[in-house]
Formats: structure tokens, sequence, C-alpha cells
């Protein structure tokens, strides 16, 4: 009964091919945006992932004043010194390497060309720290850090902006009155979690910064710490020890809250694509909403079409059609209908996904799980509103609907 | 309800019907008695509003009386159910409309097997048999034609063969050549008479042109919801 009710409503559909894609196309169009939305939010959250991991899974990060909720208001926050740097290597034998850097927008030029670019002062430990190799020349050593010398290493984007083709290490670049020697060029890292372009920096030996580019007033300042765990510590832990040393040395009461914050890069990472993850799933509850319409689509045509087919209707009743049967042939005329929607949907969702993640430079992540879900939930729209008109058709009076113009 | 008795194929006995109810009741039969025997060529006449549409639907168990009794091979039609009286059309009843009621846009053998698969027979049975009968009303080479590339009176033998493709043992035919001009009705009456006599279907046939119910072997000519004239009277009385 269900491979008849099956044949007579993919006949059904063949015979009236033009009106079946037309009444599918709510269905195509809800599903494909369902899935396309969901598959760029993974592709998101993937890539967030990947970036922050690319910091290297075990780093610390201590910023000056607490990290603001909204509503909430950042208090008096004190920079830290050098000597915070050393405290914390000595008294947490968990922390391999640390580093600290003080960064100031400027200006900076070679001959003709010019660029605006965060010039950061940072330490020797800084590639160990970060997670950066060098695409050519070296990183300053520690004879240069403490005799301050003018030597830098630039990003890739900058070195793209001022040295087009041609390889900048021993050329002098020029910012803030001061010329200063390129040593290398770090190896490119792409966007950051945060969107920011992490190539779009100049290094330079902290002391140097802290003389000739820092303002008067923040010359002793280093704006925050990076801290490299040792492998097989918990960051955890560190995070913990790092928060009370430093309560310690800033003397902060028991009643008073921190003025710094300390946390690791899988917070930075569960914070970042938990937002991901909601607007993800915000998206596809707006594109849930148009699936919904294309099942009412589905009702509007299947109604119409009991109306169209009132004769035809009266003929297979006469013929010896049983209510059921009826029943069941318009059922299973719009349950096909919206499942192939839901095909076409899954279908166009896969390009216009790939297209968008490739367009947008995420990866393309695909989850079976929301398409299984997508193409039964297409079914059942095709169930749901299916019903009222075949339940309509099902019920005619035979006589009346072989009277019917 | 599959045995036959010997008694007549169709038996109406004091079937009334009226249509609405208190002042706006409109009684289309009032009280009508004939049989059928099994193998007649019964054609049905009479002005409109004169009862024939209305014993029509009875006969084809569309409706059911008001009152009085419908025994169809013996059964008493007036007590059964809907789906019911759909089993008893699928298997023992064929019908043909004045306006074909064809299914557009689909050929001619599949319109014609469309019985055959309610009755759930398997497709290589379901192509035998509708080749078979559209081969009996002379659509041989036909059989992939849609309606829209048929004449009327193609038309009208694509549904003959769709009545007869189960092998029915009544074929209600409801003005079937009213659609149809005088060179085509008369193919159209040849064939019924030819499927009555050959084949033994009996056949039911509602005209009001005297000249196709001429073909017919006996009329039963309707009068304000009673059958005014019987030409075969005494074959019905007992």
């Amino acid at each position: 009964m269900i491979w008849n009710a099956l044949l007579l409503a993919l006949r059904e559909i063949r015979r009236n091919l033009m009106r079946a894609s037309l009444t599918v196309l709510g269905i195509v169009i809800g599903v494909a945006a369902v899935i396309t939305m969901v598959t760029l939010g993974n592709g998101a959250t993937a890539q967030i992932t990947a970036q922050v991991s690319s910091l290297g899974s075990n780093l610390v990060i201590v910023r000056p004043g607490q990290r603001m909720s909204p509503g909430q208001a950042a208090g008096w926050a004190p920079a830290f010194k050098e000597d915070d740097l050393a405290a914390i290597l000595e008294a947490i034998p968990a922390v391999r390497s640390a580093t600290g850097t003080a960064q100031r927008g400027s200006s900076v030029s070679y001959l003709a060309e010019s660029t605006y670019t965060p010039v950061i002062g940072t330490t020797p430990s800084y590639p160990e720290v970060g997670n950066w190799a060098l695409a050519e020349g070296r990183f300053f050593h520690d004879g240069e850090q403490r005799a301050g010398r003018s030597v830098c290493v630039l990003g890739e984007s900058v070195r793209k902006a001022l040295f087009s083709g041609t390889s900048p290490v021993g050329e002098k670049i020029r910012f803030r009155g001061m010329s200063c020697e390129v040593i290398g060029v770090l190896a490119p890292k792409g966007q950051s979690a945060m969107g920011q372009d992490q190539d779009d920096v100049v290094l330079m030996p902290l002391k140097a910064y802290q003389r000739r580019v820092a303002g008067r007033r923040s010359r002793q300042d280093i704006g925050s710490l990076m801290l490299s765990v040792r492998d097989g510590m918990s960051t955890e832990k560190v995070v913990k020890e790092v928060s009370a040393l430093m309560r310690e040395r800033r003397a902060l009461a028991p009643n008073e809250s921190d003025n710094f914050s300390v946390f690791d890069t899988k917070q930075i990472a569960d914070a970042l694509s938990s937002t991901t993850r909601i607007l993800t799933a915000l998206l596809g509850a707006v594109a849930a909403v148009s699936l919904l319409v294309g099942g009412i689509g589905i009702m509007n045509i299947m109604l119409v079409s009991v109306t169209e087919r009132t004769r035809e209707i009266g003929t297979r009743l006469a013929i010896g059609a049983l209510e059921s049967e009826v029943l069941l042939q318009f059922l299973v005329e719009a349950v096909a209908l919206s499942s192939f929607g839901g095909l076409l949907g899954i279908a166009l969702a896969l390009i216009a996904s790939f297209g968008l993640t490739q367009a947008m430079n995420l990866p393309f992540v695909l989850d079976v799980e929301i398409m299984l879900l997508a193409f039964a939930v297409s079914a059942g729209i095709g169930v749901l509103f299916g019903f009222v008109p075949a339940r309509r058709a099902a019920r005619l009076d035979p006589i009346e609907a072989l009277r019917h113009e | 309800m599959s045995q036959r008795l010997d008694g007549p194929l169709i038996a109406l006995r004091g079937v009334t019907k009226t249509y609405g109810s208190g002042q706006a009741a409109f009684q289309a039969l009032k009280g009508v008695d004939f049989d059928i025997a099994a193998g007649e060529f019964v054609a049905v006449m009479g002005p409109s509003g004169s009862g024939k549409s209305t014993v029509m639907n009875i006969l084809g168990c569309l409706d059911v009386p008001s009152s009085g009794e419908y025994l169809f091979l013996g059964e008493h039609v007036e007590n059964l159910s809907r789906d019911q009286r759909a089993l008893l059309r699928r298997h023992y009843l064929g019908f043909v409309f004045q306006g074909f009621n064809l299914l557009a846009r689909t050929t001619a053998l599949e319109n014609v097997e469309l019985p055959l698969l309610y009755r759930g027979l398997p497709l290589a049975e379901r192509h035998a048999k509708a080749r078979a009968a559209l081969d009996l009303v002379g659509l041989t080479g036909w059989e992939h034609h849609t309606p829209a590339e048929l004449s009327g009176g193609q038309q009208q033998r694509v549904a003959i063969a769709r009545a007869i493709v189960t092998q029915p043992t009544l074929l209600l035919a409801d003005e079937p050549t009213g659609n149809l001009d005088s060179e085509r009705s008369v193919e159209i009456m040849q064939l019924l008479t030819g499927l009555n006599r050959e084949h033994g279907i009996t056949v039911l046939m509602v005209t009001h042109e005297p000249e196709m119910a001429a073909w017919a072997s006996r009329t039963l000519r309707f009068a304000d919801g009673v059958v005014g004239h019987d030409t075969s009277s005494f074959m019905g009385a007992d």
C-alpha cells in the first residue's frame, strides 16, 4: 500500500514538475540556509581554535586591569615593570620562559615608503614564548637588549609595505625620529583570533623602546607579560600562582580585587568559541524560521492542488480508492516533495558553504549531523503540513467531487 | 460479499432519497423498485430532475438510499460503510463518465492501469491487462499518448478500457456519448454493446438521446422520482 502510494505520488510530482519545484523552493532555501549558517559558524569556531593554538597551547598572558564585563568599568591599573618578569621566573619554576611587551602605534618609513604599524618593545625570548619563527635574518640577542641597540625585526606585512621585493635585512628604517637597522623578518602568522593582522608589527629591544619610543611617563612600563609554561605543567596552576605572586608584589589587601588579569590561551579560545557558537545557534534559528515558512508554502500548494484535482480525486474514489489510500497518497506526495526539497537544500548548502568558506578564508567543516537533522526536519514538515490537505482530499464526497468543475 | 446468488444482480426495493431536511427537503426518489439481471444492457432515461442521476449514484454505491433496500449480488448496500462500498466498487463496478475523467498528463496505459494499482496487482500483470483492455477498445499503439494527444472518442475509449480492465460485473455509464459527435457516439455504442454481448458485462447507461437508448435491450424511463416506464417490466416483475 505504501509502495502504491509512493508510486502514485511520484507520478503526480512528475506530472507537474514545474509546480513541484516551485513548491519545494521554500524548503530548499530553508534547509540550505540552516546548513550553510551552521557550517560557516563551525568553520569560524575551528579557525579561532586553530589561531589560538598557534599562539602556543601553553601560553599564560598577564595584563593590567580587570577584563571588563558589560557595565563594569576598569579600575586604575598599574603597568608591569621588568622586575615583575624576573620575579615570576624566579618564583614559579613551571614557567619556562617569559617575555614582556610594550607597544605604541607609529608611522614607519623606508625611503619614500611609509606605513602605520604598532612598534613593540620586547625581550629576546619573544619568539620562543609567542611561537614565532623567522623567515630571514635573526632576532636580537641579550647583548643588544641590554645595550638598548637600535635594531628591529619586521612582521611580514610591514616588510611587504616598505620593501616590496627586496630583502630588508641590513637596511635602515625610520620612525619617531630615530633610525633602526633591520636584522630579521618574522615568518607570517596571518590574522589573530581577534581579527588583527599579527604580521603588522615592528619588534625592537625593550630597552631601546623604553628609551626612544615610549612616552616620558611610561618609560619604565611593560604593557603585558607572556609566560610560556613547561610541557606537562598545568597552565591553570601557573595562572593561580602568578595571581598570588602579583597580589603579594602589589601588596593587595584580601578585600581588594586584582588590578591585573591572568589568563591562559585555553580560556581565550573558550570565550571566543562560545561566542561564535551562540552566533551560530542564533543564525541557525533564524534560518530555521525560513524552513517553517517553506513548510507553510507546501501546505498552501497542496491545498490548491487538492481543489484543482477534485475531479481526479472523485475519479479515484469512484474507481474504488479507500479514504485511507487517498490520504496516504497526498501525504506521501507532500513528504516526497519536502524530502526532495531537503536533498536539494543539502546540495545547495554544500556548494554555498564551500564557496563562502573559500571566500571568507575559513576552514570548511562538514557537519553530517546537522545535514541529517535538516533532512529529517524537512521530511517531518511534509508530514505536518501535508496532513491537512491530505485529509481534505480523503474526505471528499465522490459524487460532489465528480461534479466539480 | 463475494458469493453470487441466483437472484437478480441488482434489486431495488422501495428506494427513496431525500436531500436536505425540514422545509428545504427535496425528495429525489419517491419509492423505486426494479431488478436488473446479469447480462442486461439497460438504458436509463428521463428529464433532468427526474431522479435518474440519483438512482445511478445509488446503484454505483457512491450514495446510499434514505430508505428502502438496494441489493447488489444479494448484499444490502444500504448497510455498508463508506470503505466497504469503495471495495465493492473496486471489485465489481466500472465507471464511464460523460467528461471521461482521465488523469491529465498521464499516458493512456497509466490511466487504464489505475484501478489495478488499487487492487495491488504487480507491475507486469498491470501492464499486460491494461494493454489487453486498450486493445479491446481499439487503441493498440496509443498506449503512451496522454489525453491531450487523443481525440474525444479516443479519450472515451481509454475511459472505457479503464472501466473494464478489472473485468467488472456491472459497467455504469453516465451519458458516455454526451460529449461526442454522432459518428463517435455510434462507435462507443458498438463498443459497449460488444462488451455486453461478448464479455457478459452488465451495462447500465444513462442517456437522454433515444438513438443511444435504442442500442440497449431495455429502457427505464424516470419521471418525477419514480420509474414511469420500463420497456421490459415483465422481466423485473416477481
